[in-house]
Formats: C-alpha cells, structure tokens, sequence
C-alpha cells in the first residue's frame, strides 16, 4: 500500500542532514549512506551518493528521473553470476 | 461491423463487451463510455448505428489512451526503468518477475517455458 501523503516522503533524518551540509560546501566528500529505505528527493539531483548494498558504497549520481524512488532501488544487493554451463551467462556488471 | 480505434471489430457480442476487445478498455471503461455516449449496453455491436459508432469514438478519442498508444506508453515507461538502472529496470532486463515474486518455483510466466538442465540424471 502507499504511504498516507499527509506524512510526506520518507528520508532519514541524519541522512538529511548530511545533505544539507554537503549542499552548503561545508564538505564535498561523497556521501556514504546506508539508508536505502530514503526516498530521493529533488535536493539530491546532481549529488553522486554511496549506497550501501550490505557489503560495500556503490557510488550513484543522482539525476532528476530517479526522485521519487527509493536509494536502495539502485544499489543491487544480490550478485548472480548465472549456472555453469549457462550460455546465456550474463556476468552482472557493478 | 463496427471498426473502432483501428482493427478491432466484434460482432453478435454486446457492445459492452465488444469494447473490451479494445486494448485499453476493460468492463468497467466500456460500460463509462457508453453511459457518456449514452446507448444500451445490451445491444449488440453489430446492430450499432453508424452515429452511434461515431460517438464511442468520440468518447474514446476524447478520454482513453487506446491500442498503439497505449503500448508505447507501456513499452516507454518500461524502457524508462532500464534505463534508470533501477532495480525494477533490472528484472525487466532479465525477464524475472518484477515485485517481488519467488523465483526458486514458479515465475514461469515471467521466464517462459522451462529449460531443464543437461547433465546428471539418476539411474
């Protein structure tokens, strides 16, 4: 189900704030965030962010077409390398 | 028989259903439309007059993404996903199911007929 409007899109507090501090230049490192369940919003268009997959940060720059999804839809955390003998084996890139 | 949005054209049926051959037009969507262009659900298609077919296109025209459109709405908004890089994008790539669903059984409308595995076989 989707969630009510009245309580607007979900972002970690403490995420936020880090953003807002990179905004003002206070620091330019990337930022790292294990905060998949956040919902991008229009603030983070042009940021690149390390999304944890459970293992490590996978770098992604944030462009206008991803807000409204989740952070956690661009950081696959499964790898499959497909079964022996597969020919179709697709090695999955990042 | 009626020719509306294209190819689609069922006779003997009632209209409410004939719309539905449609693509875009279910039950309830036909039965929305010809309550605006006001005709009798139970005639059946094939006995619509020819003002009367003029105004479900209308209707349709006016208010319902139809057929091809509609298609390459699906068909952009899928494409979109992939190229997003999305998690959605992905199983659309691969052709797995998309929300969620096991895939350890089943899923097979997604993956198609089974391709067993070659090999091993008990004696």
């Amino acid at each position: 189900m989707a969630r009510s409007l009245k309580k607007g899109p979900y972002i970690e507090p403490s995420f936020l704030r880090k953003v807002e501090k990179t905004k003002e230049g206070k620091s330019d490192k990337v930022i790292k965030t294990w905060s998949r369940k956040s919902t991008i919003t229009p603030e983070l268009v042009g940021l690149t962010i390390a999304i944890h997959n459970g293992k490590k940060f996978i770098p992604i720059f944030i462009t206008e077409e991803m807000v409204g999804y989740k952070l956690g839809e661009f950081a696959p955390t499964r790898t499959f390398y497909g079964h022996t003998g597969d020919r179709r084996t697709r090695v999955k890139g990042k | 028989m009626p020719r509306i949005a294209g190819v689609d054209l069922p006779k003997d049926k009632r209209v409410e259903i004939a719309l539905t051959y449609i693509y875009g037009i279910g039950r309830s969507a036909s039965q929305k439309i010809l309550k605006e262009a006001d005709i009798d659900w139970n005639k059946s298609a094939g006995k619509l007059t020819e003002s009367e077919v003029v105004k479900i296109r209308e209707t349709i025209d006016r208010t319902y993404k139809v057929e091809g459109e509609l298609r390459r709405e699906v068909a952009m908004n899928i494409k979109g996903l992939m190229d997003l890089g999305s998690y959605r994008g992905l199983r659309h790539r691969r052709s797995l199911p998309v929300r969620g669903q096991r895939t350890h059984t089943n899923a097979r409308t997604r993956k198609g007929p089974r391709r067993g595995v070659v090999g091993k076989k008990k004696k």
